[in-house]
């Protein structure tokens, strides 16, 4: 019943090609069809942030994107941030610092994070906040988060 | 034995109160954990359930001819399917109903190849009702005329607590000043980023293998079985990573058993998985109560008697939420001194959605009352609060009317910790003084307190746990235990008391803790337990192993084993540090040696408390704690909103254990607590949740979370382990009176049924000006 087309767009830097359904978001093309579990499913309706992924440098809720519009574009989710050498400093930083307790909202988490410290390498943790407001932790009451995000603003900047 | 060491000495270090990373947290960070929300196994068919979104109707008929026909469905139940197999804890739920008692009751559910094929079957399914009046009040509900919920429970009454300790009417006869209200604690929900996901498995003997976010895998067993006609023996539960539990996942809910009957039917795995809107409708609440509370005091501030009339709204069926009262009447009875005390809790059967156990466990609510009443009373008295809390606080050897025996007791230190650092009294005073001074906003500053079990609480006949441990040729440590990781970071504190104990490298430490045919008894995760109950299991049986190591050492080094030490992966000299063999290599010559030896301990730990009881009069924990909260508010007095600035707090933790994992907790605990406070609110319009949503159900979110100053106060309690008390509910439990009390102190108004929303505050804000006549 649902029509299908095919695209083609770069995914935690490797050239994806895929079919998928028109009517398909990206959280499910990651989740069903690219086997990429750690993109997360919690509310659906871009309310909650846990399906977050960097497409074009810039981060938006997975969960609100139609996969075709995937097309010709460069995804990074959560699994595409660590390199062979080990977490990125974001990664590093939520872990050392405690961030982490369920972590079921980590990885939209995270992923918003990096792309915070990495467009603004002076962020502020009032900043952190505010840019933080769109992805909902129910373990953490967040100060954790902000001070990882701290953690990872130094990191970062001492290019480690 | 010739061992020539030259390496240095190895200094003696502890691990206790340092900050040890999770060892889930990783693999968490990466996106690597595979929850159970991501499994998919072969062959595996989707179950969705059909809900009957009307609050209370007779089924007349139910027509599932053309969803059973749709290709790619393999099964369709309905009620009949579930016939008999009555569970809960008074047996009145079923997987699947025979007649609708609330929104999310489950009227049919199926089997198929995808999601969508279940949905659109499920949209096939033809229910004709009969809607019936519904109750939407427990004071509904208790009315000689109400309709009647369920059959056999007349005058749809559920579950009944009371408890009372000396002469009310005498002691209010002696008092100079009562207090009188009536508090209003409301629906919220616990809101798991993960939602509610179950996946069931038959084997061919008839073995059911259940996948589950359960957090108290044992009784789980015992609970689920007759919901599917099984014995518990032929239960396996296998927990993979959940997205949070905070108590939701204490109990058997029907889409649990669902997945198990159709997965019995197909003869399938499957996997029933909640959307958003499901789990806000579906899955458990905290309990709403009603609570009629009376307190008195003397001229010279001294509390004389504490009543409390309790109308539980139960719910359309009874989980947990109906037994909150067991924990109610501690507060009531225990909250500072209270010679007598009268506790009465009737629960109520409603057509709404139905409570469970939720952080915090009835104590969130009780407190919401006590703590107001204890700053009304000190108004009252004219008594600086922080002079009336600290006049009737308890110390170290008392005893609760309820026989709580409060070993270790710093309460009095919490209050003056948690007032110095915020400088709570000059504040308060100041604040209060220009409350009737002109402008918008308004500072306030609150102060609340709370007691709570933290020593586990012996409900059940057992609050015990068994432990495993074993160290294998290489020095790694394996242990397997009953206590659960939901997220909390009991892996953390396991990981860090074996390493603590045996002088083993964090990360050479394994833990097995998720299958219920491998790992032994463990009540759960609830109460405030795991660090206290499997802090004491893993630190025994990791000594167990200590003395059988040592015990060897002494064979073969010739030094006496009490001179000897476990330090930095080496049998060390106690006194100097000097290495005399690695572990592994010690432990490979034990192996291989003529009279070879494993090690391989296990462990039953039971703590010291007396079980509950019937009268509700028994030192039920083996620990208790107190937790005191500072609130700094600014409330705008236009629009009623209240910013919370700061929040300072000094909590009786026993002793800091891993103390990055400590301080999440009440970090996480207070973000809880403060929704709760501020925000959180199901509104439900007779029985139907109209917000079931996060941009209408509002969280708490980064930039609302407020600086806090955290004070652990460390009481050193006789039987924690290494002196530590559980702590992880009353960060919840205690905030939102602290916000109300600050509420008061700024503006004069108090807001009885939270939350305390703008319209909440502004509409209290206008009746009094009104009042005032302006």
């Amino acid at each position: 019943m649902s029509l299908e087309t095919e695209i083609n767009f770069t995914l935690n830097g490797r050239p994806v090609t895929v079919r998928v359904p028109v009517a398909m978001k990206t959280l499910t093309m990651l989740r069903e069809v690219l086997g990429l579990t750690g993109t997360k499913y919690a509310c659906g309706e871009g309310e909650c942030g846990a399906c977050t992924v960097k497409v074009d440098g810039r981060t938006l809720n997975s969960c609100l994107m139609h996969a075709v519009d995937c097309d010709g574009r460069e995804l990074v989710t959560i699994e595409g941030l660590k390199s062979p050498a080990g977490m990125n400093p974001t990664q590093k930083a939520f872990v050392d610092h405690g961030a982490v307790q369920c972590g079921f909202c980590m990885p939209g988490m995270i992923i918003q994070a990096d792309y915070l410290t990495d467009d603004d390498p002076q962020l502020t943790r009032e900043q952190a906040q505010r840019g933080l407001e769109g992805n909902l932790c129910r373990c953490t009451g967040y100060t954790k988060v902000l001070d990882a995000v701290e953690a990872a603003v130094e990191a970062k900047r001492c290019g480690r | 034995m010739d061992q020539k060491v030259t390496a240095p000495t190895i200094e003696k270090k502890t691990l206790i109160g340092q900050r040890v990373k999770k060892p889930d947290a990783p693999d968490k960070a990466i996106g690597k954990t595979r929850y159970i929300n991501d499994m998919v196994l072969p062959q595996m068919l989707i179950g969705k359930v059909l809900f009957a979104g009307r609050p209370h109707a007779r089924i007349v008929s139910i027509d599932t001819a053309a969803a059973e026909r749709l290709p790619g469905v393999h099964a369709v139940l309905t009620g009949k399917d579930a016939a008999g197999l009555r569970f809960g804890f008074v047996r009145d739920n079923a997987a699947l109903k025979d007649k609708v008692r609330c929104e999310h009751d489950e009227i049919a559910a199926v089997a198929a190849e995808s999601e969508e094929i279940a949905r659109q079957a499920i949209g096939l399914i033809e229910v004709v009702y009969e809607d019936l009046p519904g109750v939407f009040t427990p004071e509904d509900g208790a009315r000689e005329d109400a309709p009647q919920i369920h059959d056999n429970f007349p005058g749809n009454k559920s579950l009944y607590f009371e408890f009372s300790h000396g002469e009310v009417a005498a002691a209010e006869a002696d008092s100079d000043f009562v207090v009188d209200n009536v508090f209003r604690p409301h629906h919220v929900t616990h809101c798991c980023m993960g939602t509610s996901c179950a996946i069931a498995d038959f084997d061919h003997n008839g073995k059911l293998t259940i996948w589950t976010q359960t957090q108290y895998p044992y009784n789980y067993k015992m609970d689920l079985a007759p919901a599917l006609g099984l014995q518990p023996g032929d239960i396996r539960v296998i927990q993979p990573p959940v997205g949070g539990a905070f108590g939701s996942k204490l109990d058997v809910y029907p889409y649990e058993p669902i997945a198990a009957l159709l997965a019995k039917r197909t003869g399938r795995p499957v996997k029933v998985i909640y959307s958003r809107e499901e789990e806000f409708k579906a899955s458990p609440t905290r309990q709403p109560a009603i609570i009629h509370m009376r307190t008195g005091c003397t001229r010279d501030g001294t509390l004389t008697f504490r009543t409390a009339d309790v109308l539980l709204d139960n719910g359309a069926y009874t989980s947990w939420g109906p037994t909150i009262p067991v924990i109610m009447m501690r507060t009531v009875s225990g909250h500072y001194r209270v010679p007598v005390v009268d506790f009465k809790a009737q629960a109520i059967y409603t057509n709404n959605p139905y409570a469970g156990s939720f952080r915090g466990y009835g104590n969130v609510q009780t407190t919401w009352a006590t703590a107001q009443q204890m700053d009304m009373l000190a108004d009252m008295v004219d008594m600086e609060p922080l002079a009336f809390h600290l006049k009737n606080s308890q110390v170290s050897g008392e005893i609760t009317p309820q026989k709580s025996f409060l070993r270790e007791c710093v309460l009095v230190e919490c209050l003056e910790t948690a007032a110095g650092a915020s400088d709570y009294s000059r504040k308060r005073k100041e604040y209060a003084a220009a409350r009737a001074e002109p402008g918008r906003y308004k500072k306030g500053i609150g102060l609340a307190s709370s007691i709570h079990n933290a020593g586990g609480a012996k409900i059940h006949k057992s609050d015990g746990i068994g432990t495993i441990l074993k160290v294998d040729d290489y020095a790694r440590v394996t242990v397997i235990t009953g206590a659960s990781e939901i997220g909390q970071g009991i892996d953390a504190v396991i990981t860090l008391i074996v390493a603590e104990e045996l002088g083993v490298p964090l990360e050479h430490v394994l833990i097995v803790n998720n299958d219920s045919d491998i790992a032994p008894w463990d009540v759960g995760v609830h109460a405030s337990r795991t660090t206290f109950i499997a802090g004491n299991g893993t630190r025994r049986a990791a000594r167990k192993a200590k003395a059988q190591i040592l015990a060897a050492a002494e064979k073969m080094l010739g030094e006496p084993a009490d001179t000897l030490e476990l330090r930095g992966g080496s049998v060390v000299r106690d006194a100097c540090g000097t290495p005399l063999i690695k572990l592994d290599r010690l432990l490979r010559q034990m192996h291989f040696q003529a009279e070879p030896e494993l090690v391989m301990v296990t462990d039953y730990y039971e703590p010291k408390s007396e079980p509950e009881g019937a009268k509700h009069v028994s030192d039920h924990s083996a620990a208790y704690s107190h937790a005191v909260h500072v609130a700094e508010i600014t409330v705008d007095t236009l629009t009623g909103e209240i910013t919370v600035d700061k929040i300072t707090m000094a909590q009786d933790v026993g002793r800091v254990i891993n103390r990055m994992g400590l301080e999440a907790q009440i970090e996480g605990g207070l973000a809880i607590g403060l929704g709760y406070a501020l925000s959180e609110n199901m509104l439900l319009d007779r029985g139907l949740l109209k917000n079931p949503c996060f941009r209408d159900y509002k969280l708490l979110t980064a930039p609302e979370m407020p600086p806090l100053d955290l004070h652990f106060i460390e009481s050193d309690c006789a039987e924690g382990p290494y002196g530590a008390k559980g702590i992880s509910e009353l960060p919840t439990i205690v905030i939102a009176p602290a916000i109300a009390n600050a509420l008061y102190n700024a503006t004069g108004v108090r807001v009885f049924d939270p939350p305390m929303s703008p319209e909440k505050v502004a509409r209290a804000i206008d009746a009094q000006r009104q009042a005032a006549g302006g």
